[in-house]
């Protein structure tokens, strides 16, 4: 078990070696989202004197007893003037440690899309329990749409210990009960940890309060979780974004240069491999990857490089750069859950759509709504007629042209896609694919 | 880099995503224009779309919205870094603004150009028919911000609709306008401005000198040092200039822009000073976001940066 460890606040380190940790939250003022994430940018001095007195003052020009840490986050005068998170908020802090980026999402189920948009870049998330409470119909929403985005770490805080004075026994019966409910979905790596947001116990050092309790402070936890093998780096995929042709140069050197620009979906790519283009199928080499400094010697996600190949061959934006033993599926038709996103209208089978997909984009057809998720009781209606705003389904999709596609759970970057609707250019759906013919 | 982990730093990350942003936009619209105003978060824009077109040269013009209460360092620090790129500049005139009858100058001792330059900036965009605008703002900086898109929708008469967003997922960027629409860009979203300074330290970056500590003719106005050397900022009798040894945290319009009083004068020391200060950049230094709560919402739905 860990010994006493301290996590580290000093305030943001400068000139060293890095990485980033990106996590979503999701609920409400109730839950103590909002002062969690108070706590989290005051203790490491990322709250800046101009901004606290700020909300200080309009706090005491709204006649509220405490400083409204809400403040904060709610960036939106409506937001403000309705007390409520109405988007997704993004926040930065860092430690000597990490860059952290907090995509800060409302918890009510009218928001399910903004906490969708959140959790879709997320490495982690937060679900926040009230250790009064338990767990409610909320919590499990949450860790339903986090698994459904497939963040591959995921936080029980349960929150507001101090409460239920840090009763070892409340907060165990919390834990017995969301790991059974966590059984049916398909968490990675699930962490309990107890705190009060208020107080701080366990947010940044571990709390003398609750000294049966063994593991590490959240702060501690989100500087230390290892996401580097997050990602897929066995499945080359490199969706072509654009072609570099410095056409007109004097110089002969670039007269012949052509390059395919794109940021590497999976896999680890270097010069000599072998690879092979799609749409057409041929085989070919890579000789150089250029990087954001000059050649480099291997590129792997979410790395944007630039690959020159050894042959000729017609590739243009939306081709793919993958294998020749490891191809994703070549497909027009596919199996896909979907977050419907928009007011305007509803999602309904022969439904005419736009899809993106990594850099293609294409008409696609809806051929059937196959059932809708109750994204509380995880209840398939399968009679649904349609697909609402916030509501989510499995569909089947068909695709005027082939895409190159893997399934959502093996490459996030190659199994997601929105759909847009033509006639008002709106961004009405995410999807994950799990499955293509 | 530590090569058995295939790690990135944070530098690494945050250049890889805004470069694979840029190319996006420079794939998917047909006259994307880079906003440049010579100050430190558009010179590093610049430097991130050389980088994502290169060997080939940027695929876009730069455009300058000019109030014409310019800090003179800045001009000839911008006309230094376009010819040395090689890229078009576009200059947007309030001043031509102003004389067209576009916009009316502000009255009073605290006129700014401030707000005059989103006129200046939409008649620019609809002249050039430019459809995508990228611009060096940073969610860090402002709350209306942390709300922003990295692509961001904006209507016919430029506007920015907060509570109508298109969600944005993964690094899936929904580029598609009608005629007469744009987009506004901002591939710096996710950096922090300690982030684009340890970014210029690593890559060298040139940054006009009001940057670094120097000697300047200043007066104190609403708890702000203000530029007593050029007059755009209508200094009254009643507020004495005197001499003070500052730097600018942000280079905006001369009119409403504050310095801060710094001997920072190297980069290292710029660093140090920013990774302790306690105070926002906008808040210390920019007039124009100090009016309300809301000012800088209120703006940008107008079609302000």
């Amino acid at each position: 078990m860990p010994a006493q460890e301290t996590a580290q606040t000093a305030g943001p380190a400068t000139g060293h070696q890095m990485d980033i940790l990106r996590f979503a939250t999701a609920g409400s003022v109730d839950d103590g989202k909002s002062t969690l994430i108070g706590r989290l940018l005051f203790d490491s001095k990322s709250i800046f004197e101009d901004q606290l007195e700020s909300v200080e003052r309009t706090s005491v020009d709204r006649g509220e007893e405490y400083t409204n840490l809400a403040l904060l986050t709610d960036g939106l005068r409506a937001e403000r003037e309705q007390g409520i998170t109405i988007d997704v908020a993004y926040r930065y802090f860092a430690t000597p440690r990490r860059k952290f980026i907090i995509a800060d999402t409302p918890g009510h189920i009218q928001y399910t899309r903004n906490m969708v948009t959140g959790a879709s870049t997320a490495d982690l998330a937060i679900v926040l329990v009230d250790a009064r409470k338990g767990i409610l119909e909320q919590s499990r929403r949450h860790a339903f749409l986090t698994t459904l985005l497939k963040v591959p770490h995921l936080v029980v805080a349960v929150n507001k210990m101090d409460l239920v004075g840090y009763d070892r026994g409340t907060f165990e019966r919390i834990v017995d009960e969301f790991t059974a409910f966590a059984t049916k979905l398909e968490v990675a790596d699930l962490t309990f940890i107890p705190i009060s947001a208020l107080h701080g116990d366990n947010v940044v050092d571990r709390s003398p309060n609750m000294p049966w309790y063994k593991g590490t402070s959240l702060l501690h936890h989100l500087e230390h979780v290892h996401i580097a093998s997050d990602r897929n780096l066995i499945d080359v995929r490199f969706p072509v974004q654009y072609v570099i042709r410095p056409h007109a140069s004097t110089d002969p050197e670039l007269h012949d240069y052509r390059g395919y620009a794109g940021q590497v979906a999976g896999g680890v790519l270097k010069p000599g491999d072998e690879v092979v283009h799609l749409p057409s199928g041929l085989t070919t080499t890579i000789t150089h990857i250029d990087g954001p400094n000059g050649p480099v010697e291997e590129a792997f996600p979410p790395m944007s490089v630039t690959l020159r190949l050894a042959d000729d061959i017609d590739i243009s934006r939306g081709d793919m750069i993958a294998r020749p033993n490891n191809r994703p599926e070549v497909a027009q038709d596919l199996d896909a859950m979907v977050c419907w996103m928009t007011p305007d209208r509803q999602l309904t089978p022969r439904m005419k759509v736009v899809i993106k997909h990594t850099t293609r984009t294409a008409r696609a057809m809806v051929k059937e709504l196959n059932y809708r998720l109750d994204v509380n009781t995880l209840h398939r209606d399968e009679n649904a007629p349609a697909l609402g705003l916030n509501e989510i389904g499995r569909i089947s999709l068909r695709v005027t042209q082939p895409l190159f596609v893997d399934d959502y759970a093996r490459n996030r970057m190659t199994g997601g896609f929105i759909l847009i609707d033509e006639s008002t250019n709106n961004t009405v759906a995410a999807g994950m694919i799990v499955g293509a013919r | 880099m530590q090569r058995c982990d295939y790690l990135l730093s944070q530098l690494d990350v945050l250049e890889a995503e805004s470069v694979h942003i840029i190319r996006e936009v420079a794939a998917e619209f047909e006259r994307p224009v880079l906003l440049f105003s010579g100050g430190k978060d558009s010179i590093v824009m610049l430097h991130l779309a050389r980088k994502a077109f290169a060997p080939a040269p940027i695929p876009f013009p730069v455009m300058h919205v000019d109030t014409g209460h310019n800090f003179p360092e800045v001009i000839e620090f911008r006309d230094g870094t376009v010819a040395r790129m090689g890229v078009r500049l576009v200059v947007a005139s309030v001043q031509e603004s102003i004389d067209r009858g576009r916009v009316v100058e502000e009255t009073g001792r605290r006129a700014s150009r401030n707000r005059l330059q989103t006129t200046t900036l939409l008649d620019a965009i609809e002249e050039h028919r430019f459809d995508a605008a990228f611009g060096g703002a940073r969610r860090d900086e402002e709350k209306a911000r942390a709300k922003e898109r990295v692509v961001s929708f904006r209507d016919e008469f430029g506007q920015w609709d907060p509570k109508n967003q298109r969600p944005e997922l993964w690094n899936l960027y929904n580029t598609r306008i009608r005629q007469g629409e744009h987009v506004r860009v901002f591939p710096l979203s996710n950096w922090t401005e300690l982030d684009i300074w340890d970014y210029i330290r690593r890559e060298g970056l040139e940054l006009p000198p009001i940057y670094f500590a120097h000697t300047r003719l200043v007066f104190e106005r609403d708890g702000m040092l203000l530029d007593a050397e050029t007059t755009f900022a209508n200094r009254g009798d009643d507020e004495p200039a005197f001499e003070a040894t500052v730097r600018y945290r942000t280079v905006g319009d001369a009119s409403c822009t504050g310095a801060v009083k710094s001997n920072a004068a190297t980069l290292e020391q710029v660093i140090e000073e920013i990774a302790a200060t306690r105070v926002t950049e906008r808040g210390q230094t920019r007039a124009d976001d100090r009016s309300s709560e809301a000012a800088m919402e209120d703006r940008k739905k107008e079609g302000y940066f």
